[in-house]
């Protein structure tokens, strides 16, 4: 039985908004009646103010997907149309005190019809080339679509490639085998269609566990304790995923095997050096309504203070982590970064 | 509270009570190893013996030898099919069905993947019927065995396995059924017909979790899948799960005697809940053989539902049964079985399996006729498929599919 939260039980059991609602001028239609999930989003929009309001909700779909509409139809109430458009499927997975990683696609489809309901009201036409596949790694959520699509978009071809653009791998590992068949399943396909030369591909078996686990552990730093974590900021990877943009290659850190091997930087330009890494990451974080600000710089210690959406959320400790990464990656130095309110 | 209902016993079954009591002083005072030469061990060997004499009554195996008990279903099809590929190299086809039980279907899946193995996998029709056609047609010199189930998990549909069996002889193949639905609820009498191997499990048949037997002909060329010791004859390595073997042993008398029951009372159960739900809610129907079914199983798709929610809505009220939803297994198809049977999507994600034992009685059923039609009607009130029971369903077409 799926590890429900109280809220989507409550959502379920006693979905609020439930049915057809009446004079309704932005309604959206999603959903995959294969997989079994179809959601019909019904609101009234003002058209003067563009305020929501009233929405309701139909749905075919689990338990989670019937507790995921209905909070939907709660969170965009009141809110204007542009406001609506900036709540994410996280927003309304959050709302219900989270989902299973095998449900947050249910989130996703919330997040979907809002987008379609909106695009309707406006006249616009919505198009989605979202496909979802089996759930592969489960540590961090990421399904074959999600992999299909870095791979597809970045040209991966190692398996620590692709824990480093979706996190698949970067948990317990028992993925490892469903990870590396997808990867070679279109890597062939890409070696087919022209997209990789033949010897690029990855072959199942060319890379074990052991060593992606290797790979994949942070080097230089300190923390070498630490169990392998993802790299990169939650939201490229989102959007890496998604495959709407393309992240630079991740640097793999240097292997700082002395002191007298890390470059040799000046106080000043270490500071300068992260603060333009933090630069770069932060449009990433803004983009998901968060921050990231440098306070201070004390040896290794980089003190930052996140904010807006970052603040209380669960991937926090993950974005702390990206961050320290990519700042390790470009100076070469093992910094900690150390979050402050 | 009201009592709770269990009809999942397709899924599981509950111990029974005298099976347990049978089990208990192998645990402790009955602790010898059989293999030993002491009289610690010379005691549980007898009772491993008297196990393997119930298990062989329940089976109409001629021979007790014939069975080697294992870990569970699973592994005895795992060991079946194996064993099979090893016997002639120059038999390397397999023979299955479209609605075979993932123990045998996953591997069958692997053997194909690793090892180049060919897999004839042999589709039903839309009341779960093989065709017989394309099962002659895939037989040949080249089969090294045919996998076919008793009677499907999900629908309880029977296929006619002694029949399939001695179609397989005709070109030399070996014939393993996994019977672990059909053990228990319906007679069986091996030696009366020419099949070579069966799979069964102990938690079916209200025995205990991990244990099993496969039913090995006398005569069939057999290579053991866990090397190690002599036991079970050098088929299945290991030292003997004395209290489950058993306990297995004592849950096949019990078996053979409620046969009847099964087959007249608990068959009456089942019918009423189907006969009633069928009345009480509109646009639902049974999927399966009704013909050729177990007596205790019945799947009944709800349409323009999903299951996951009837089952949560089920649970509520204290009745539990299983789904061949997608988002019951966590995957994003919904069941194979009713897949293969070309059930559509929207009915297909609706189906609930009720499935019975002699623990039940007519109260489960009442209870189950008094919410089950509230049950299907909230989540249809949800549904964008649903505009009554006297209307065509909404066109719905979400923007992607």
């Amino acid at each position: 039985m799926w590890d429900y939260t109280d809220k989507v039980k409550d959502y379920f059991f006693n979905p609020v908004n439930a049915g057809v609602l009446e004079h309704a001028n932005a309604v959206g239609e999603v959903g995959a009646i294969s997989c079994g999930d179809a959601l019909k989003l019904m609101m009234r929009v003002n058209p003067e103010t563009e305020v929501i309001e009233a929405a309701k909700f139909q749905t075919f779909g689990c338990g989670s997907a019937i507790a995921s509409s209905s909070a939907l139809t709660e969170i965009v109430l009141g809110k204007t149309l542009d406001e609506a458009l900036r709540i994410s499927n996280q927003d309304i997975a959050d709302f219900l005190g989270g989902l299973p990683p095998e449900k947050m696609h249910c989130s996703v489809m919330g997040y979907e019809a809002l987008q379609a309901a909106v695009a309707d009201y406006r006249g616009v036409e919505w198009r989605d080339d979202h496909e979802e596949g089996a759930l592969v790694c489960k540590c961090f959520g990421v399904d074959e679509g999600m992999i299909e699509r870095a791979v597809r978009g970045n040209k991966l071809t190692t398996p620590e490639q692709v824990t480093h653009y979706t996190k698949a791998g970067g948990g317990c590992l028992t993925c490892f085998e469903g990870l590396e068949a997808v990867l070679a399943r279109v890597n062939e396909e890409m070696v087919a269609e022209g997209l990789i030369s033949f010897d690029e591909a990855y072959r199942i078996g060319s890379m074990d566990a052991r060593t992606l686990r290797q790979k994949t552990r942070p080097k230089g730093a300190e923390t070498s304790k630490v169990e392998a974590k993802p790299i990169i900021a939650l939201a490229d990877l989102e959007r890496a995923a998604a495959g709407t943009m393309v992240l630079e290659k991740p640097v793999e850190a240097p292997a700082v095997a002395a002191p007298a091997a890390a470059p040799r930087l000046t106080t000043l330009q270490k500071i300068k050096l992260i603060e333009e890494t933090l630069e770069s990451i932060r449009p990433y974080l803004k983009l998901d309504g968060g921050d990231c600000e440098l306070v201070d710089v004390d040896g290794n210690n980089v003190i930052v203070k996140l904010s807006g959406a970052c603040v209380g959320c669960q991937q926090a400790s993950m974005t702390v982590n990206g961050v320290q990464e990519k700042l390790i990656a470009a100076t070469g130095l093992p910094l900690r970064v150390i979050p402050v309110k | 509270m009201t009592t709770p209902v269990y009809l999942d016993n397709n899924a599981t079954t509950r111990c029974d009570e005298a099976v347990v009591e049978a089990m208990l002083p192998f645990f402790t005072e009955q602790f010898g190893n059989p293999s030993s030469m002491h009289a610690f061990g010379a005691r549980v060997g007898g009772a491993v013996k008297a196990a393997r004499a119930q298990l062989q009554r329940l089976i109409g195996a001629e021979f007790d030898h014939e069975i080697v008990f294992t870990a569970g279903g699973t592994e005895s099809d795992n060991m079946a099919i194996l064993s099979a590929l090893e016997i002639d190299p120059n038999r390397d086809e397999i023979i299955t069905s479209a609605v075979e039980h993932p123990a045998v279907l996953s591997l069958c899946g692997h053997l194909e993947k690793t090892r180049g193995i060919k897999v004839h996998v042999i589709p039903v029709d839309g009341q779960g019927l093989l065709d017989i056609a394309a099962y002659r047609a895939a037989l040949s010199s080249k089969t090294a065995i045919v996998s076919i189930m008793w009677a499907n998990n999900e629908t309880g549909t029977i296929f006619p396995v002694a029949e399939l069996a001695e179609l397989a002889k005709e070109v030399g193949a070996l014939f393993h059924t996994d019977a672990v639905q059909a053990v228990g609820k319906v007679p069986i009498d091996l030696k009366s017909t020419v099949i070579d191997m069966l799979s069964l499990s102990g938690h079916k048949l209200h025995g205990p979790k991990g244990i099993g037997a496969l039913y090995v002909r006398r005569g069939t060329r057999f290579r053991s899948l866990i090397k190690g010791g002599h036991q079970e004859r050098g088929r299945r390595a290991g030292t003997e799960n004395t209290p489950g073997i058993v306990g297995l042993g004592k849950a096949a008398e019990l078996a053979a005697l409620h046969m009847a029951d099964e087959e007249t009372r608990v068959a009456a159960l089942r019918d009423r809940l189907e006969k009633g739900l069928l009345q009480r809610i509109p646009a639902c129907f049974v999927t399966g053989n009704p013909a050729e079914r177990l007596p205790n199983t019945s799947n009944i798709a709800f349409e323009y539902i999903e299951g996951e929610g009837i089952l949560l809505l089920m649970n509520r009220e204290g009745i539990a049964a299983s789904s061949g939803s997608a988002c019951t297994s966590g995957s994003l198809e919904p069941s194979h079985v009713l897949r293969a049977m070309n059930i559509p999507y929207t009915a297909a994600h609706g189906a609930i399996r009720f499935s019975f034992s002699r623990d039940n009685t007519d109260a489960d059923v009442d209870r189950v006729l008094e919410v089950m039609p509230g049950i299907i009607e909230k989540l249809r009130a949800l549904s964008p498929f649903w505009q009554g029971a006297d209307k065509a369903p909404a066109t719905f077409a979400p923007v992607y599919a």
